[in-house]
């Protein structure tokens, strides 16, 4: 089952995602830029090509709604509403990044803004989202637990029990799958023999929705009722975005061995930033608005560099703390 | 020792200590297979579910690794719970819940996550359970930072513990003996807790310190009554809590013997017995008159067959053994 994307486009809603989106993509490039200079520690992996699926999900979520991330994160945590310059430092290992500098891109926190992680085990938030959602059942006040996930993490027991508690507890989470058909290297249709992620809902007994993750706005109308159902206690959604990353699994990746030129190319065509921006010009909006737009995001993306780069690293006094 | 009090059973205690705190604090909930209705497996939460229902004891399928990652999920997100594993063996089905998300969780949000969930489960040897059902490895969760090991050997301390676990504001493995479910012993019926990292004196004594775990407790009191008979007396402690380990009051005792012995059910091989030694030699190296013991399981795992079994879990008569061994050593006096 598609879910069917409105003919008329909302301007107002479709320029906010434009410039989400164009957010999560620069800050990722710079990332990736900064990483190669040997700025950051640690490892990254990159978001770019599927920011329609963070954007399009996170559009409809309150801010105490929670969402579980994966090792993939940035662009959740931004689309969540974690600032940029807070993501960045912590990716930077600084003490005013989000996780005080202590998980870097792959064990970030920032519960102020219902960002419950990125993570560095595959299917190991799933069951935590599941949590998440157990809670916001019990509170009562319509909350909600976001579940993002790869196609790499469907094959996981962690994904097979944590869904099945999902439907049979009725429980408010919205499993989002981000179908970008390679895990590291191994193709999906390699690994496994029914390639369709929605249709595997129905083994639970629960609601799956097959997504074009390119648009936006088709994202956003299949999240939003997705999240309607679970805030009206109608339990569990899973939804497969069919997306792309544009990059390697992660930086020393060149994401090349295991791909066709032609493969990433066809889908560089359906470019999600590119796709938007190109709704709205057709729309009527002008390209002035547009660049203006960019420019914003250019200055925000500098101020955000400064700021993590001219930050403090962690005192050495504060190594054992936070333990227990 | 006469017992003054209400006695009740170990399992009992429990229960006790679940209803109390459950009514205080109307945000835990329980999750685990067979917990609900039926009162648990080791009747370890009996009459529960008539007085809470399905909300907060929820009984699961055979699905330890989705519940314990449901159960710490909830609790990141400000639910209190516990997640009943039954057998702590299939807390492995979950382990890298525990470790790798619970266990991190508070140091890597820099503070700003606490996981409040509670990890049963009971191990030990048991009516040759055989192999799957009989492990005891605490020591495992002892060396993994962001975790507290509590290991009660008594229906008083099992009940004062389980209170103190919870209010814990991070995640607690509550490691009960299978053996011990029907033991009974003198539990007040008010409300107490005992803190987490208080090692209780089982007996007071001073020619030797025994230290040991679980229900290697009673075994280790068993035979300080015996040695006793022979004049040598004996100082039994139980550390109650392995994290927060109450450092001080064991080496105290071996400062004040000269002399430890350690009995513990694992192998012995990086027990916790081990641990226990080399604090010892850390601590109390001008004190020691002998080299410090530890009496282990031997390194098997646990055997179906009971004439194997019972050759390879320490016992009263092994422990007096060597305790006699270790008193023939002394190398120096005080």
């Amino acid at each position: 089952m598609t879910a069917s994307v409105a003919e008329n486009v909302d301007q107002k809603l479709l320029l906010d995602y434009y410039k989400q989106m164009l957010e999560l993509r620069v800050f990722e490039i710079k990332v990736q830029e900064l990483y190669r200079n040997g700025r950051l520690p640690g490892f990254v992996h990159l978001y770019v090509g599927e920011e329609a699926v963070a954007v399009g999900v996170c559009a409809s979520l309150r801010n105490e709604d929670l969402i579980f991330s994966t090792h993939r994160g940035h662009g959740h945590a931004l689309a969540k509403g974690v600032p940029g310059r807070v993501v960045l430092a912590e990716l930077w290992g600084k003490v005013t990044g989000c996780s005080g500098g202590r998980g870097g891109s792959m064990h970030m926190y920032a519960p102020e803004w219902g960002f419950m992680g990125t993570n560095g085990i595959v299917g190991a938030p799933i069951p935590l989202a599941t949590g998440g959602g157990l809670t916001a059942k019990l509170a009562k006040k319509g909350g909600v637990a976001v579940s993002f996930f790869g196609e790499g993490a469907v094959n996981s027991g962690s994904f097979h029990e944590a869904v099945n508690f999902g439907a049979v507890w009725n429980l408010p989470v919205i499993y989002v799958c981000e179908n970008n058909l390679y895990a590291t290297e191994m193709a999906f249709s390699r690994a496994t023999k029914n390639i369709s992620v929605a249709s595997r809902a129905a083994a639970y007994g629960m609601k799956g929705v097959e997504v074009d993750g390119q648009d936006v706005m088709a994202v956003h109308a299949a999240a939003s009722e997705a999240i309607r159902i679970a805030r009206a206690d109608g339990g569990p959604t899973l939804i497969e975005c069919k997306t792309y990353r544009y990059v390697g699994h992660h930086e020393g990746d060149p994401g090349t061995d295991y791909r066709t030129k032609e493969e990433v190319r066809e889908w560089k065509g359906k470019d999600p930033v590119k796709l938007a921006r190109k709704r709205l010009l057709d729309s009527g909006v002008a390209e002035s608005t547009l660049a203006a737009v960019d420019q914003e995001v250019e200055v925000w993306i500098e101020e955000a560099v400064q700021f993590a780069e001219s930050s403090p690293e962690p005192s050495a006094e504060s190594v054992t703390e936070h333990v227990y | 020792m006469s017992e003054q009090g209400r006695v009740i059973t170990y399992s009992d205690a429990g229960v006790e200590a679940l209803r109390e705190e459950m009514r205080r604090d109307s945000s835990i909930v329980y999750i685990g297979q067979g917990i609900g209705p039926r009162g648990g497996n080791f009747r370890q939460t009996k009459g529960l579910w008539k007085e809470f229902g399905d909300d907060r004891l929820r009984d699961t399928g055979i699905c330890e690794l989705g519940a314990t990652g449901v159960a710490i999920g909830a609790a990141m997100a400000g639910t209190r719970t516990i997640v009943d594993e039954v057998f702590l063996d299939f807390a492995l089905e979950a382990i890298t819940q525990i470790v790798q998300q619970a266990a991190n969780i508070s140091y890597m949000s820099n503070g700003k996550i606490k996981a409040p969930v509670l990890v049963r489960g009971a191990m030990g040897a048991v009516r040759n359970a055989g192999a799957h059902h009989s492990h005891t490895f605490y020591n495992w969760f002892a060396n993994t930072p962001g975790l507290k090991v509590v290991l009660p050997a008594t229906p008083y301390d099992l009940k004062g513990l389980f209170k103190s676990s919870l209010r814990e504001p991070g995640p607690v493995m509550f490691i009960e003996h299978k053996s011990l479910y029907n033991t009974k012993g003198v539990v007040p019926e008010e409300d107490y807790i005992i803190p987490l990292g208080e090692a209780r004196i089982v007996r007071e004594g001073k020619d030797l310190t025994i230290v040991a775990m679980s229900r290697m407790v009673d075994l280790a009191a068993k035979a300080a009554a015996e040695l006793e008979k022979e004049g040598i007396s004996v100082e039994v402690i139980d550390p109650r809590t392995i994290v927060p380990l109450d450092r001080q009051r064991i080496t105290d005792s071996i400062k004040k013997t000269g002399k430890l012995v350690v009995i513990d059910e694992s192998p012995s091989s990086c027990s916790f017995a081990a641990e226990l030694l080399a604090i010892a030699v850390e601590d109390c190296f001008n004190e020691m008159q002998v080299v410090p013991k530890r009496i282990c399981s031997k390194p098997v795992p646990n055997p179906f067959s009971p004439v194997l079994e019972n050759l390879m879990i320490p016992s009263v008569e092994r422990i007096v053994s060597e305790v006699h061994e270790v008193l023939k050593n002394v190398r120096r006096k005080s």
